[in-house]
């Protein structure tokens, strides 16, 4: 499995970390072009991606591709060990889609002090080296190694740019994210024991199928899952990230929740199910029923929420409840749904941040209240607003529509209460989306208000890509779904579990769907 | 008599790294007493870098032959140097080495941090006037190298005896040491004396189970002792009893719990560089030792002793986690931090299996590096005094008229730096203010954390997973969940330096708290002698956190003693 051809996914590590050195090194008198540096950087690096995605052959994207395996740690077993499928190459996709928008996003803030700004888009630049690594990792230990490291960045972009309470936040969350990490610790030091062994004892591709006992299985399921589950984050653990998402600067929100907590469920996707399939099967009832349980607690709360960035904080909660529902109802069609669902809500929700990111600039208030009728002054800003807020509530047409349809579809092949209870969260979604709007942008224009000026070029080009990729998608989602689609049968014949074709599997492409 | 004695045949090439210390240690005694003054301090100082230097050079010339023929016993049985001896003497003399280039620093104040007339009744006029001379001694060279050389010894002996004697060699210029601060002088004497009564009294329980052990076996040689354990019946409780006093004795010096209790106020009372080469030297020779006591010696006794070391290595992960979240002075702290990480690596003493020796080894080195660094941060943020003028100072002019007054060399107190800001409040905003001082404190704290990438996550993977390999999940559970308690205050202190204002805002809030009659927290220019040995200590947490291999495989390779 030793890499033939240009090293992608390495060229993909490397490059971002570059970016960041570079952005640190600049002498104090060329301050002022950092900004236009790191986007450079970021840019470079999506066309690299792009490049990368044109040289993986989508016709096998159950298979991991673009493979390199090189020696690290040969005493522990660790390889450096990169390799996506179409579940891993779509992630990154989606992390290399959002640097450059957050980069831009954050031009102007900071208020103007670049010396500030070249920390953060260079923290930025950082997160992006780790957030590539980790969906393109093959090694149990190097996904370990990348899961803790990017705490770091994030930890500081919050602790130092955050807002009022930013210290409390980045604490929180990075004791949370170290706790779960550290229990993960010892699971992975089993596993090895339990693997192969030598010196790629790490190796993903070496441990699945492994002859574990089915105590010992079960445990290291749970040490793994309550990681991925503080990661997600789902009920009960998600405590730290509305704080975080409250006092985090905007874009910091925006890779916090779009990406980085996809490690979690991308984690029990390409981890916890492979490695200990019989435990999988064993938790999934539990898990679901906390699945269930946050897409409804999620739902709710942030229908109650005061503060902006907590109420998206909050729906992330309920959407994440949506894909671990879908990752562990065992059927090809709600895992694909879920695949590609991390997609989608990465991209709703790292605009649904943006935007709100811009209405708190305007105003300097996060709360919902101190807003009003801003559709009568700012138009494009609550036109955006609308539009991407009804993808976070999957109106048919947007890309989020088709996951979180295959999802319940899928789900409800196999557990069909399951179902039945979660097609509530298209309600929720519609009460807390619709509700927001209307307190902001409705209604008589708040005093103090009628002066906001309207979104500037920059700030419409750094969300419009998001618009435009999700009903691309919403419409033709066949490239994505071509994409997901055979990672999650893969991923099914690993666990063994049975296949329950949805009624409507065959709609799976969800073309007629969208189009109703 | 005389006649039936036959001098051995001793091997001399193989104690190349002690005899250059200790030798080195000699000179420093007569250059002290016959050099003029003003020679002193270059002397000493190229004396005791070339000793250090010297010394690892010749462990590095010595591993080849080592490697081949597995490890000679040296002096008739008294030295062994094998794989682990020659890698914990490495580990000494590199780590020695950084320390003394931390003791060195005088800084941008001309002044170290060792008291110019250590015999001087504290705040008598006596110590004045020696203070006012600007005189500075340099006796605490060759102190350190007496000590190194004990420590280069210590993991090596082979006889019980020899074990004491390195034991005394290393400890008794450490008590000294301990009391010679420059600053807080009453606190340095109160750390000396504590030291020397709880380490003496230490030590005589290590002479009596040294006895004990002695009477069991008829042979103070490990080797003897080792297979007396198989043969020799009915003695069983002087074995036990002998077998835990003398773990007693070293666990002291290991600073485990229960055995802990100086280690605070020592760490904290001692210069801090010396602190420094306390915390990160004495911990890698005492756990050498204990090493090869447990894995050599006692190894028969393993499920009579093991009940006995879980106990003790819970209690230490636990206690000094738990105390550290409490600590406020960060020289205490880092002493419980050091007493915690003195539980993780007792977890890889305990999985009794060649990969916890090498994971021991690995543990110390990644340990030291960041130690020696820590402290050698610690011991340039400093407090600068308030302008004593009466408060109406006009505020904006404090901050410029003390540095001033600073840098005229004004040896009054007013405005010029003094002691070392050591609470932990007192390093709030230096991440604002001195980043790249900030972000090096960062990484120790970050390796100490175990954060990946950084060596303190290599070393406790290794002896975490050493621990579950030889059956202790267990006690790898508490340890990784102490980790995550423990992180808490590691970040406490990053909190403060990058996310907190100096002294409440910025360069006013600074000036006021001057002018309000406070204290304010400066960081004093290094000679270069320190910047250079944080860096090399940075450098080594990097890489043994992202290439950890090579050495790695060379403590695998070395992990092997010969009884």
């Amino acid at each position: 499995m030793t890499s033939s051809g240009f090293p992608w996914l390495t060229a993909l590590i490397v490059l971002p970390l570059l970016g960041a050195a570079t952005v640190w090194a600049l002498p104090r008198s060329q301050r002022r072009i950092v900004r236009h540096v790191a986007l450079g950087f970021s840019i470079v690096e999506l066309a690299l991606a792009v490049g990368a995605l044109l040289a993986f052959d989508t016709s096998a994207s159950g298979t991991h591709q673009l493979s390199e395996t090189h020696a690290w740690i040969s005493s522990f077993g660790v390889s450096y060990a990169v390799g996506v499928d179409g579940l891993g190459l779509a992630l990154v996709l989606l992390s290399v889609v959002l640097v450059p928008l957050v980069i831009l996003a954050a031009w102007r803030e900071q208020d103007g002090d670049l010396d500030r700004l070249r920390h953060y888009v260079a923290l930025v630049l950082l997160l992006e080296v780790f957030m590539v690594a980790v969906f393109a990792a093959r090694d149990v230990f190097l996904f370990y190694v990348l899961f803790e490291a990017m705490l770091i960045p994030v930890y500081f972009m919050i602790g130092v740019f955050g807002g009022v309470h930013r210290r409390y936040a980045a604490v929180k969350f990075l004791l949370f994210s170290l706790a779960g990490g550290l229990i993960m610790l010892v699971g992975v030091i089993a596993l090895y024991l339990q693997g192969p062994g030598g010196p790629q004892g790490f190796l993903i591709d070496n441990l699945v199928g492994a002859n574990i006992p089915v105590t010992t299985g079960r445990w290291l399921f749970a040490a793994f899952f309550i990681a991925f589950a503080i990661k997600a984050p789902m009920f009960p653990v998600h405590t730290w990230l509305p704080d975080a998402a409250e006092n985090a600067p905007a874009g910091t929100s925006v890779l916090l929740v779009g990406v980085l907590d996809k490690v979690g469920t991308f984690g029990m996707l390409t981890l916890c199910l492979p490695l200990f399939p019989e435990a999988s099967r064993w938790a999934a009832p539990a898990v679901i029923v906390l699945a269930v349980i946050s897409i409804l607690y999620g739902g709710l709360l942030a229908i109650g929420q005061k503060d902006l960035m907590r109420l998206i904080a909050y729906t992330s909660v309920s959407h994440f409840g949506v894909i671990v529902l879908g990752i562990f109802a065992f059927t090809s069609v709600s895992v694909a749904g879920s695949s590609f669902y991390m997609v989608n809500h990465g991209l709703s929700t790292g605009g649904l941040f943006l935007l709100a990111g811009y209405l708190v600039q305007r105003r300097g208030s996060q709360q919902i209240a101190d807003f009003g009728g801003l559709q009568k002054v700012t138009p494009v800003l609550a036109g955006l607003f609308l539009t991407i807020g009804l993808s976070a509530l999957s109106l048919p047409g947007m890309s989020t529509f088709v996951s979180e349809y295959l999802v319940l579809i899928g789900t409800y092949a196999r557990h069909r209460p399951a179902a039945v209870v979660a097609v509530v969260v298209v309600i929720l979604a519609a009460l807390y989306i619709l509700l927001t709007y209307q307190r902001i942008f409705t209604g008589p224009v708040r005093t103090g208000l009628e002066t906001t000026p309207d979104l500037s070029t920059r700030e419409k080009w750094a969300v419009a890509p998001l618009v435009a990729i999700m009903l691309v998608l919403g419409f033709y989602p066949a490239p994505a779904l071509d994409l997901v689609r055979e990672p999650a049968k893969v991923t099914l014949e690993l666990i063994s579990v049975q296949d329950v074709p949805a009624g409507a599997a065959q709609t799976a492409s969800a073309t007629e769907g969208s189009n109703k | 008599m005389t006649g039936s004695f036959t001098a051995p045949a001793i091997a001399w090439a193989q104690l190349t790294p002690v005899l250059l210390v200790l030798g080195a240690a000699v000179v420093g005694v007569l250059v002290e007493a016959f050099a003029p003054m003003r020679l002193r301090r270059p002397l000493q100082l190229t004396l005791s870098l070339l000793a250090t230097a010297g010394a690892l050079v010749a462990v590095a010339a010595l591993w080849n032959g080592v490697r081949a023929s597995g490890g000679t016993v040296v002096l008739g049985g008294s030295l062994i140097v094998d794989g682990p001896t020659l890698v914990l003497q490495g580990t000494i003399a590199l780590l020695a080495l950084l320390s003394i280039l931390v003791m060195a620093d005088r800084t941008e104040t001309g002044e170290d941090a060792f008291s110019p007339q250590a015999a001087a009744v504290p705040g008598s006029d006596y110590e004045e006037v020696a203070r006012r001379k600007g005189l500075s001694q340099t006796e605490v060279y060759p102190l350190v190298l007496f000590a190194t050389g004990g420590m280069l010894i210590f993991p090596a002996t082979g006889d019980l005896l020899t074990l004491f004697v390195a034991l005394e060699v290393l400890s008794l210029p450490l008590y000294l040491l301990s009391g010679l601060a420059r600053r807080r002088r009453l606190l340095s004497q109160e750390a000396s004396m504590k030291y020397f009564l709880l380490g003496a009294f230490a030590s005589a329980i290590l002479l009596f189970g040294i006895a004990l052990l002695y009477g069991f076996a008829g042979s103070i040689r490990y080797a003897d002792i080792a297979a007396a354990t198989h043969k020799v019946v009915g003695l069983d409780g002087l074995l036990l009893a002998g077998a835990l006093m003398v773990l007693v004795g070293l666990l002291f010096k290991v600073g485990a719990v229960p055995f802990h209790a100086w280690t605070p106020d020592v760490y904290q009372g001692a210069p801090t560089p010396i602190t420094g080469f306390m915390a990160a030297c004495t911990k890698v020779a005492a756990f050498g030792a204990l090493l090869r006591m447990v894995y050599v010696v006692l190894p028969d006794l393993k499920w009579d002793l093991a009940p006995a070391l879980w106990a003790v290595a819970i209690l230490t992960i636990v206690v000094g986690t738990v105390a550290g979240l409490l600590q406020t002075d960060i020289k205490r702290m880092l002493a419980y931090s050091s007493i915690a990480h003195a539980g993780f690596v007792l977890t890889g003493v305990i999985a009794l299996n060649t990969q916890g020796v090498s994971s021991v080894l690995f543990y110390l080195l990644a340990y030291g590096a960041a130690t020696v660094g820590a402290f050698g941060i610690v011991s340039l943020v400093r407090e600068r005094s308030a302008v004593a003028v009466p408060v109406a100072v006009s505020v904006g002019a404090v901050g410029s008229r003390s540095e001033d007054i600073g840098e005229a060399a004004d040896v009054a107190t007013q405005g010029s730096v003094l002691g070392e800001a050591t609470q932990v409040s007192q390093w709030a905003g230096l991440g604002r203010t001195h980043p790249v001082l900030a972000v090096t404190f960062t990484l120790f704290l970050l390796s100490f954390t175990g954060i990946p990438l950084t060596a303190g996550f290599t070393g406790k993977f290794a002896v975490f997973s050493a621990a579950v390999a030889g059956g202790a999940t267990g006690l790898a559970i508490v340890g990784v969940l102490a980790s995550a308690a423990a992180a808490f205050f590691y970040v406490r202190v990053i909190v403060l330096m990058f996310f907190t204002s100096p002294a409440g805002a910025d360069a006013d809030g600074a000036a006021a708290a001057g002018a309000s009659g406070q204290p304010t927290t400066t960081v004093v220019t290094s000679e270069g002698f320190a910047v250079v040995a944080i860096a090399i200590c940075a450098v080594l947490t990097v890489l043994l956190g992202v290439v950890p291999g090579p050495v790695l495989d060379l403590v695998t390779e070395a992990a092997k003693f010969i009884p």
